[in-house]
């Protein structure tokens, strides 16, 4: 039986930015990519939504303080 | 007053308001009733407020975060035996088990799971307990009538007791099976078996032959790896299976089991299996219910900002000195933590630079820290 761990309830939503988007991100944070907290190409997630090395996901993370959060994470 | 309208007008005023902040505007303008006006001089008002109580750029949150989770964490009982939630199962709590989730241990102490079902099979109490079965560790010795060793005869025969296997909801077949495979020299009877032990010329026959009679009654015949006991309780209308031991993986797989709240407690294992976001929720919820068990209070803030901490570089590392603290940049600053001696030889060898951007290495030379208002220079703007 397939594990869905994307509807986890400890798992948020990972999304893969388009390279435009991505661009964006950067640019509004006024950052380099590398200086984004990472994940690993091996994490379950990124397997399952099939991110490459290299790529930005945008989390949306369900925070206790803020209701909604999002964040970005680049992959390794 | 919806939320849609709450956002546009919060929009309009050039105010960036988390998701929270809206709801509850929304919910405050709907019971008092305003006016657009009213709720535009409202979001002015909040907008005024909310940048004010923003951390302030250049102020020191790792430290005030440490002195926070820090503080509460002396009034903690240093040890706990504790039976949390479930009777028989016991819990890791309280300071040893806060140390465990900063140390990021491989290995923690008391690793446990609760097991839900899905909707339909949750209040099916027959269904649970077959299920609890295939979980929890169940050996030979568990469903014996009888056990005999016969040393005059150099054989041991056991009786197995098809009551107790099936109120465990186990086949007899497939139990048969499992010792067939496991054992060479085993006669099987229906429900009667006769063991003999494989070296019968050899002078420690009688030794064997007790060797041999615990591993019959140690032989598993259910049970997933790495779970020992468990535990069915009711919790509001429905069942659910607290375990010894852990192994989330194998759980998720099997059918029923709720594939979103099933959980475990060993933060390595969560990001093995869902990842390191879901590490980082692991974290958070584990070090805030260890605290709120032990009746203290934490902003989640300090929390959050530990967890995001140990999860940035992609896989879950301790704090301390294999962790964060032990990878920061400057050489006088990792000295100055712990392994002086070590950090200093390394980088003489190596002929590390210390460019001095921390607090620490700015302490120990006596320079104006990087921190609050020293974290501001002044630039020159040249002519052209």
């Amino acid at each position: 039986m397939k594990k869905d761990i994307l509807k986890h309830k400890l798992v948020p939503e990972h999304a893969i930015l388009s390279k435009t988007e991505a661009n964006k991100v950067i640019k509004q944070l006024n950052i380099h990519q590398e200086q984004l907290p990472k994940i690993k190409v091996d994490d379950p997630v990124v397997k399952e939504i099939d991110a490459k090395s290299g790529d930005i996901l945008k989390i949306t993370r369900r925070s206790h303080t803020a209701g909604k959060f999002i964040t970005y994470r680049l992959v390794l | 007053m919806d939320i849609k309208k709450v956002t546009s007008v919060v929009k309009k005023k050039k105010a960036d308001f988390p998701e929270s902040l809206i709801h509850e505007i929304a919910e405050a303008s709907e019971r008092h009733n305003l006016k657009v006006k009213e709720l535009e001089s409202l979001v002015d008002e909040i907008k005024k407020a909310y940048e004010r109580a923003g951390v302030e750029n250049g102020e020191a949150v790792g430290t005030v975060a440490a002195q926070s989770v820090g503080e509460p964490g002396t009034q903690m009982t240093m040890r706990t035996f504790h039976y949390a939630g479930v009777a028989e199962l016991n819990v890791t709590l309280g300071l040893p088990r806060l140390i465990e989730i900063v140390d990021a241990r491989k290995k923690i102490s008391t690793p446990t799971m609760a097991i839900y079902f899905e909707e339909g099979y949750g209040n099916d109490e027959e269904f649970v307990r077959k299920i609890a079965n295939q979980i929890g560790k169940i050996v030979l010795n568990d469903i014996l009538k009888d056990f005999h060793v016969n040393y005059a005869e150099m054989n041991m025969s056991v009786e197995i007791d098809e009551e107790k296997v099936e109120d465990k909801r186990l086949e007899l077949d497939v139990i048969l099976a499992k010792i067939e495979k496991a054992f060479k020299r085993v006669e099987i009877n229906n429900n009667l078996l006769s063991f003999e032990p494989t070296i019968s010329e050899s002078k420690h026959a009688i030794r064997e032959l007790r060797l041999l009679a615990d591993k019959v009654r140690d032989l598993q015949i259910s049970g997933v790896k790495n779970i020992g006991k468990v535990v069915i309780s009711k919790e509001e209308l429905e069942w659910v299976i607290h375990t010894e031991g852990s192994n989330l993986g194998a759980v998720l797989k099997m059918e029923g089991v709720d594939k979103t709240r099933t959980t475990t407690n060993d933060i390595h294992e969560i990001e093995k299996v869902l990842g390191i976001e879901a590490a980082r929720n692991a974290i958070i919820h584990e070090a805030q219910s260890t605290m709120e068990e032990q009746g203290l209070t934490v902003d989640v803030r300090h929390i959050m900002l530990v967890a995001d901490m140990m999860t940035s570089d992609g896989s879950v590392k301790s704090i301390g000195r294999h962790g964060i603290s032990g990878e920061k940049a400057s050489v006088l600053a990792r000295a100055s933590f712990e392994e002086t001696g070590k950090h200093l030889l390394r980088a003489s060898i190596r002929g590390e630079i210390d460019h001095l951007t921390g607090i620490i290495e700015n302490i120990i030379i006596g320079q104006p820290i990087p921190l609050g208002t020293g974290s501001v220079g002044v630039i020159m703007k040249s002519r052209d």
